[in-house]
């Protein structure tokens, strides 16, 4: 079931500009460039595009917001910083596929009106890094990137900046401090970055499967696109299913796919033929399922409604043996080290459950420990100056709570 | 500008737009505890601990950083809201040595403030203290950062007001901390000590090296008065403690300067209790200097320059103003060299 971003699977050589074109690339561009910008957008309004990142926002409403007047300095940004634990989907397209996101960007940019576009990469991923740069290189060199592209008078030139390991370079507007070359701290909202973004300019953030999913949805309309998934959630996702499974990887599913369905059948089961305990379904910010919970639709509204987030569609299952309090210490200690340090509940509350946690897990803590870190959890969700404080809040209470018990034994 | 009207606490309020929150709610006496505003340093919504709920928004809002709109409804009182408020505060003193006994911002504190509002005697959570070393490299500044509370309005008033560029925010996460150039000590970075990052600190981190242990803000008197240094005419409050000087700082809520100083301003007045200070004018008597009374000095001086005038003429004259009295005194002396000697040989040594 590989049909919007990862269509092109096994193919070989699928990087080169050569394999691209033979194999359809690019004839999404050409057709954008022959439309007027509008029925860009509203074709991807039409098609219902919510963005691939974590937040869900759909894509076409972001680019609205946008100043219509070509003459203003727009920028087009890709966040490539998958640095949320457990997701891996944005590298499958950009290490095989780069040319996908290339056309994506382009057409996004040109639906816009943005001069100039970036590549947001995560440090870590320096081979891939060079994958696009070497691709950027080709598409230059052949007409789809930079100036004149496709001998029209429409120039979008792409560069890749390269993260330098924080996770809260993830979050949009932290993102554009770090290209503008300060430290990576997010910026107060509003203004929101469709009015104030890159250097002060509009800017749209998008993430690479978001952008990715374009030339489809050019090519074959908006019509097409909801062919997948259900209605508000429609297209596919990228599943990156990892931990105790046998077939761990990146599957495309369509949005509303049954979580049991992804791990029994596609992700082959529990290693072991063991029982599950439980499942992070979106990346560790996303808050834990228990195994009876794992009966539901993998999209946005289904997940909200069962207290938890689709995220970034980082799947992580854990099997019976797995001490939740082990996986809390080590979601408490990664959201401690990555917190920014700017607003007090994050920077300060995140260290001290992290303590907390460390004391319960050592056996040296108490019951109050465990209603205080509940408190701090409570106090920090919508306190924060960006949402990781609310996440890294919300993913540890829901652990706390639902295997309190696991907790308690700890304890007493 | 286009009057609006909002409910805050149940209670409508008629103001003008472009006006956060947090000025409205002050305006109209509702309390609102901020740590990281500062009228001068503007929004930063970096301490949290100002958020209100708005009906219709989802989560808590920073009331600093909020803009008041038309129709707007909000609580600065609810449960959530203070059980927040209260948790901010146990943050801070369980991550900081905030121990009030000995400290200097004792009574100016604004931390000290929020705890005494909402009832916290100390913290329910472990202590996180790092202990870490006080900064007394700078001359005229002591930097202890386990009272640091990162409210960033050092880093607003260093790089936005005085535009020194010398303080940032360095590290990140629990670590973060304030930064002079790249994490020297402030002696041997490139501060300037105009000491405007004293003046914006809300609690003891950063105190003036001069004023420690003469008097706590409630002990000292108060004196308006205009810094002799220059003619700029900067204001300023000497506060006083048996008629002595120990702390300058600037008067925040007037021009020319709104609070700031510089480095003569803020620290240059031990000269004011110098015994070597003239206290009295000084006329050369057979060589040696005698005291005179103002009266003798005055006569003997215009008594000599008449005489001047008188033989060789009022272009025989030069008067120079001194940059440090104020600019009524170098009119006054411009004023006097033309109408009265009758020169334009005037100058003034800040010329350039």
């Amino acid at each position: 079931m590989n049909n919007i971003l990862l269509s092109k699977k096994g193919i070989i050589d699928l990087h080169s500009l050569k394999k691209y074109i033979a194999h359809g690339g690019y004839e999404a561009l050409k057709k954008a460039l022959s439309m007027p910008p509008e029925n860009i957008i509203s074709m991807v309004i039409e098609s219902g595009l919510r963005g691939r990142g974590g937040a869900g926002f759909p894509a076409g409403m972001k680019w609205k917001f946008l100043p219509k007047e070509r003459e203003i300095t727009k920028y087009l940004i890709c966040n490539a910083d998958e640095g949320e634990p457990g997701t891996f989907k944005d590298r499958q397209i950009m290490e095989f596929d780069p040319h996908l996101l290339i056309e994506g960007m382009t057409i996004t940019a040109y639906a816009i009106g943005a001069c100039r576009g970036f590549i947001y990469i995560r440090g870590e991923y320096d081979w891939i890094a060079k994958v696009l740069i070497r691709a950027l290189k080709e598409a230059e060199d052949h007409g789809f990137s930079g100036d004149y592209i496709l001998g029209t008078d429409y120039q979008f030139c792409i560069d890749v900046f390269r993260g330098a390991g924080s996770y809260i370079c993830g979050e949009e507007t932290a993102l554009l401090e770090s290209i503008e070359g300060k430290a990576g701290r997010p910026r107060l909202k509003p203004p929101f970055p469709a009015t104030f973004g890159l250097y002060g300019k509009p800017t749209v953030v998008q993430n690479v499967a978001t952008l990715s999913s374009i030339p489809f949805i050019v090519n074959n309309g908006p019509d097409a696109f909801k062919t997948f998934g259900k209605p508000r959630n429609y297209g596919t996702m990228l599943f990156g299913i990892c931990g105790h499974v046998n077939k761990p990887g990146v599957y495309e599913y369509p949005m509303g796919t049954s979580l049991k369905k992804l791990i029994y059948e596609v992700a082959g089961g529990i290693k072991g033929n063991k029982g599950l305990k439980a499942v992070i379904p979106g990346g560790l910010s996303a808050p834990i399922l228990k195994a009876d919970e794992i009966d539901i639709e993998m999209d946005f509204d289904s997940l909200i409604a069962a207290g938890s987030i689709l995220g970034t569609g980082g799947i992580i299952v854990l099997d019976e043996n797995v001490s939740i309090p082990f996986v809390a210490q080590k979601a408490a200690k990664f959201f401690a080290h990555e917190s920014c340090g700017q607003c007090t509940p994050c920077r300060e509350g995140t260290n001290i459950i992290k303590f907390l946690i460390d004391r319960i897990a050592a056996g040296e803590g108490s019951l109050t420990d465990i209603e205080q870190v509940l408190r701090l959890c409570r106090c920090i969700k919508g306190s924060t100056l960006c949402a990781m404080g609310d996440t890294a809040a919300f993913s540890i209470e829901t652990m706390v709570k639902k295997f309190r018990g696991e907790f308690e034994s700890l304890v007493k | 500008m286009k009057n609006i009207s909002l409910n805050i606490d149940g209670k409508n309020i008629k103001t003008v737009e472009r006006k956060t929150v947090l000025n409205v709610a002050r305006e109209n006496g509702i309390y609102i505890p901020t740590l990281c505003y500062h009228p001068r340093t503007k929004q930063a919504g970096k301490c949290r601990i100002c958020v209100v709920e708005v009906k219709g928004l989802p989560g808590l809002r920073v009331s600093c950083s909020l803009e008041a709109k038309d129709g707007m409804e909000v609580l600065t009182n609810t449960g959530r809201i203070i059980e927040t408020r209260k948790m901010i505060v146990e943050l801070y003193l369980s991550s900081g040595r905030h121990n009030c006994i000995s400290c200097e911002g004792s009574g100016t504190c604004e931390l000290q403030d929020a705890a005494y509002h909402l009832g916290i005697e100390k913290s329910s959570f472990p202590n996180m203290t790092k202990d870490i070393p006080i900064d007394t490299s700078s001359p005229m500044i002591i930097r202890d950062m386990n009272k640091c509370i990162q409210c960033y309005r050092c880093i607003a008033g260093c790089n936005d007001i005085a535009v020194n560029e010398v303080l940032d925010m360095g590290f990140r996460s629990s670590r973060m901390t304030v930064v002079c150039d790249t994490n020297k000590p402030m002696g041997k970075s490139s501060c300037v000590i105009c000491g405007e990052c004293v003046q914006l600190c809300p609690t003891g981190a950063l105190t003036e090296r001069k004023s420690a242990t003469k008097g706590r803000d409630w002990e000292t008197g108060k004196i308006k008065t205009t810094c002799p240094y220059c003619g700029v005419g900067c204001q300023m409050y000497l506060h006083v403690r048996d008629n002595e000087i120990i702390k300058v700082t600037g008067a925040e809520d007037t021009a020319p300067n709104y609070g700031s100083l510089c480095i003569k301003g803020r620290f240059g007045y031990d000269f004011v209790h110098s015994h070597e200070r003239l206290r009295s004018p000084l006329l050369r008597k057979n060589g040696e200097f005698a005291e005179v009374s103002w009266e003798d000095a005055l006569d003997f001086t215009a008594k000599k320059l008449l005489e001047i005038k008188k033989n060789h003429g009022p272009e025989s004259i030069v008067g120079i103003g001194c940059a440090r009295t104020t600019n009524e005194n170098n009119y006054v002396m411009m004023k006097f060299m033309r109408a009265v000697i009758g020169t334009n040989n005037v100058d003034h040594c800040a010329r350039t």
